[in-house]
C-alpha cells in the first residue's frame, strides 16, 4: 500500500466514527462514537471505584457493628451494597455530566440516540440491562462449575452464549451494549480539549519568507502534524521535523529549529485557509495543490 | 482613491484571517467556559440571573464560532476545543429541563402508574404463565409426591418436603410452640436478604426479555413451579389455608412485582420481533424506555414485599390478619395502578 493510500484510509477510519448530530441551530457537532477500550476502560475503573467504596462501608460497619453489638449494621450493609451496586451507575449517569466517574476520566459520556434528552428510564433500562451482562457469563461458569448434571459442552455453549450478549458492542458499528439498544442511547467522546495559544500569531513566525513552490509542498494533514509537534516542544521531535522539511525544500540550515519551524508553520497556514476560502481543501501533500 | 500598493508579504495581513477571528471571539468562549464549569459544579440555582440570560447567547455564539472555525481555520487545537465546548454547551442547555423533585414528584404520581398500565397485556400474559406454572407442579405433585423432588432444591426447601410430618410444617408457618422459640433477632436481616436477593432475580427476568421473550417466561413459569409444589405439600397435610396465609401476606406484593418484571422483559421481546411500522431499533428503545420506568417500580414494590415478608409475617401469626394484610396491599397497588387519572394525558 501506498503512503497516500495508508493516509486515506486513516481517514477513512477516522471518519467512520463520526455520527451526524445536528442541533436545533442546524451545526452539526460531529459526535464521535466511543471506542470499545475506552468503554472497557471506564468500567474496569468504576468496579474497583465501587469494591473500594464496599470495602470502606464494609470496615465502617464492621467498627460500628463491634461498637454497638447490634445487627442492625448488617442490614446497613447489605442494603448499602445492593444500593451502591445497582444506582452507582444510574446515579451518576443522571447527573448532568451523564458520566460515571470512570466514564469521566476516559472522557466519554452517554448520549440519547434520538438527539432528545437523556431520560431518567433510559439511564434505569440500559444500566439493569448491565447486570445481566456482567453477572450472566459469570453465572454461566459458576453454574457449570457447581453442578455435575452440567456437561462441560453445555457450560462452554452456555458460556459463549452469554459472551455474546456480554460482547455485543464489539459486533456494532456503533458501539452500542445490549443496554444500549434497549434504552435508545450512545456512548460517545467528551473530552475536554484546553484553548491552547495561537502560536500562527508568535512574534518569532515573522523571521523567515518561504516561497510559493516551498510552501507547495504540504496539505492540511502535515500542517496538523506540524502544529502538534509546535505545541509539544519536544527539541529532539523539532529538530527531525525541521531537517526533513528543510530536505525537502532544499534549504540549508541557518536559523534555529523553532523559528524555522514556526516561520514555516505560519506562512503554510495562512497559504492552505486562502485556498480553504476559495473552496479548495488540500487534505494532505499527496493530494493536488 | 487608489489605497497604497498593498505590500509583497500579503500573507501577513489578509482582510479576513483566522487569528483576527479568534482574538475577536475568545472572550465569549472563555467566558462560555466558565459558566459551564459552574453550571456543573454548582447546577443551575446558583447562576444569577443575569448569567442565565447569558447562557443561551453565549451557547450559539460558540456554536457559530465553530461553524466558522470549521470552514476556514486549520488550527488543529482551536478546532477540537470549539468542538468540545459546543457538545459540551449543547448538553447542558439542552439536557436539563427539570428539577429532581418534580421529576421524582411526577415518576410517583403518573410516570410509574402510567407504565404500569401500558404493559397490562404483558402483565395478564406473565401471571398466566405463573398461574400455569403452580397448576401444573401442584397437580403433579398432589399426584405423585416424588414430582416434588424435581421441582425444588433440597436446600431452599429446608425440610418442607412430602416427608415431613404436619407438626413439623406448621412450625415452618410461624404456628405452634418451636416458632414462639424462635429468636426474633435475625428478622431484619432476613428481610434485607430476601430483598436483595427478589431484586436481582426480577432485574434478570427483566434484562433477558431482549431474547425474545422467551427466557423471561421461562424464569417466571419456573417461578410457578416452586410456588405450585410447595402448595400441594401443604394442602396435602391440611396446612393449605395457612399456607395460603403465610404467603398472602407478602406474596400478593412479591408476585406482582414479578408479574410485572416479567411484563417488563415481555415488552422489549415482543417490540423486538414485532417492531410494527417502527424500525427494530426504535421499537425496542422505546419499550426499554417504559419497561425501565416499570423496573424502577418493581424493586421498590420489592422493598415493600422484603418488609412484608421479614417483619409482618413473622410477627403476625394470625392467619385472618395475614389474609386482609395481603388483601389490603393487593387491592392497594390495584387502585394505585389502574385507577385512571386526569393528568394522565401530558
Amino acid at each position: 500500500m501506498t503512503a497516500a493510500a495508508a493516509n486515506a484510509k486513516q481517514r477513512a477510519a477516522k471518519a467512520k466514527k463520526i455520527r451526524q448530530f445536528v442541533t436545533p441551530e442546524g451545526v452539526d457537532l460531529e459526535l464521535r462514537i466511543a471506542s470499545a477500550g475506552l468503554r472497557f476502560g471506564a468500567l474496569l475503573v468504576d468496579m474497583i471505584l465501587i469494591q473500594l467504596a464496599l470495602l470502606l462501608f464494609w470496615l465502617l460497619m464492621q467498627w460500628i457493628g463491634f461498637a454497638s453489638r447490634s445487627d442492625v449494621t448488617e442490614v446497613v450493609w447489605m442494603l448499602g451494597a445492593f444500593l451502591l451496586r445497582t444506582f452507582w451507575f444510574i446515579g451518576f449517569e443522571l447527573g448532568s455530566r451523564a458520566a460515571t466517574p470512570g466514564k469521566r476520566l476516559m472522557g466519554i459520556r452517554v448520549v440519547a440516540r434520538d438527539g432528545g434528552r437523556l431520560t431518567a428510564d433510559a439511564v434505569v433500562a440500559r444500566n439493569l440491562i448491565r447486570e445481566l451482562e456482567l453477572f450472566l457469563p459469570l453465572m454461566m461458569l459458576g453454574a457449570g462449575a457447581a453442578g455435575d448434571m452440567v456437561s462441560g459442552w453445555t457450560m462452554l455453549a452456555g458460556l459463549l452464549w452469554a459472551l455474546t450478549l456480554s460482547l455485543f458492542l464489539l459486533f456494532n458499528r456503533d458501539r452500542m451494549r445490549m443496554g444500549d439498544l434497549i434504552a435508545g442511547t450512545w456512548v460517545v467522546m467528551a473530552e475536554r480539549a484546553k484553548l491552547d495559544a495561537d502560536i500562527a500569531t508568535d512574534a518569532a513566525g515573522t523571521a523567515m519568507t518561504f516561497t510559493e513552490t516551498e510552501l507547495a509542498v504540504y496539505g492540511i494533514f502535515e500542517l496538523q502534524e506540524l502544529e502538534r509537534v509546535l505545541r509539544g516542544r519536544d527539541p529532539r521531535a523539532m529538530r527531525e521535523v525541521a531537517d526533513a522539511i528543510r530536505a525537502k525544500i532544499g534549504r540549508p540550515v541557518a536559523e534555529e529549529d523553532d523559528v524555522f519551524l514556526l516561520s514555516y508553520y505560519r506562512q503554510l497556514k495562512a497559504r492552505l485557509e486562502r485556498k480553504l476560502l476559495f473552496g479548495k481543501r488540500r487534505e494532505d501533500k499527496y493530494a493536488s495543490d | 482613491m487608489i489605497p497604497p500598493a498593498a505590500p509583497a508579504r500579503a500573507v501577513d495581513a489578509p482582510s479576513f484571517s483566522t487569528s483576527r477571528f479568534r482574538a475577536e471571539r475568545e472572550a465569549d468562549w472563555i467566558a462560555f467556559d466558565l459558566l459551564l464549569t459552574k453550571l456543573e459544579k454548582k447546577g443551575a440555582k446558583a447562576l444569577a440571573s443575569d448569567e442565565l440570560l447569558q447562557l443561551p447567547l453565549l451557547y450559539r455564539a460558540t456554536l457559530s464560532s465553530l461553524s466558522i472555525a470549521r470552514a476556514t481555520s486549520l488550527d488543529k487545537a482551536l478546532l477540537d476545543h470549539l468542538e468540545a465546548l459546543s457538545i459540551r454547551g449543547y448538553f447542558l442547555v439542552y439536557g436539563v429541563r427539570e428539577s429532581r423533585w418534580n421529576r421524582l414528584r411526577r415518576f410517583f404520581l403518573y410516570d410509574w402508574p402510567a407504565a404500569v398500565r401500558s404493559v397490562w397485556k404483558e402483565t395478564l400474559v406473565i401471571s398466566l404463565i405463573i398461574l400455569l406454572g403452580a397448576l401444573t407442579s401442584y397437580s403433579l405433585v398432589s399426584s405423585n409426591p416424588e414430582w416434588y423432588f424435581n421441582f425444588v432444591d433440597e436446600e431452599m426447601s429446608g425440610g418442607r418436603d412430602p416427608r415431613a410430618t404436619a407438626e413439623f410444617l406448621q412450625t415452618t408457618l410461624g404456628h405452634g410452640k418451636a416458632a414462639a422459640e424462635k429468636d426474633e433477632s435475625g428478622l431484619h436481616v432476613f428481610a434485607t436478604y430476601l430483598f436483595t436477593h427478589n431484586s436481582q432475580v426480577s432485574i434478570l427476568s427483566f434484562a433477558l426479555g431482549f431474547a425474545f421473550g422467551i427466557p423471561t417466561m421461562m424464569l417466571e413459569y419456573y417461578q410457578g413451579i416452586g410456588l405450585g409444589a410447595m402448595m400441594a405439600v401443604f394442602s396435602a397435610k391440611g396446612l393449605g389455608f395457612d399456607f395460603g396465609g403465610w404467603l398472602f401476606i407478602h406474596g400478593t406484593t412479591e408476585l406482582f412485582a414479578a408479574a410485572l418484571s416479567g411484563a417488563a422483559g415481555l415488552r422489549i421481546g415482543t417490540a423486538v420481533v414485532f417492531p410494527g411500522a417502527r424500525g427494530r431499533l426504535q421499537a425496542a428503545a422505546q419499550a426499554g424506555r417504559t419497561a425501565g420506568k416499570v423496573m424502577v417500580g418493581v424493586i421498590l414494590m420489592l422493598f415493600a414485599a422484603g418488609l412484608l415478608e421479614g417483619f409482618g409475617r413473622q410477627l403476625i401469626t394470625d392467619t385472618m390478619l395475614r389474609y386482609a394484610i395481603g388483601t389490603l396491599m393487593l387491592l392497594f397497588w390495584l387502585g394505585y395502578y389502574y385507577i385512571p387519572r386526569r393528568e394522565d394525558v401530558t
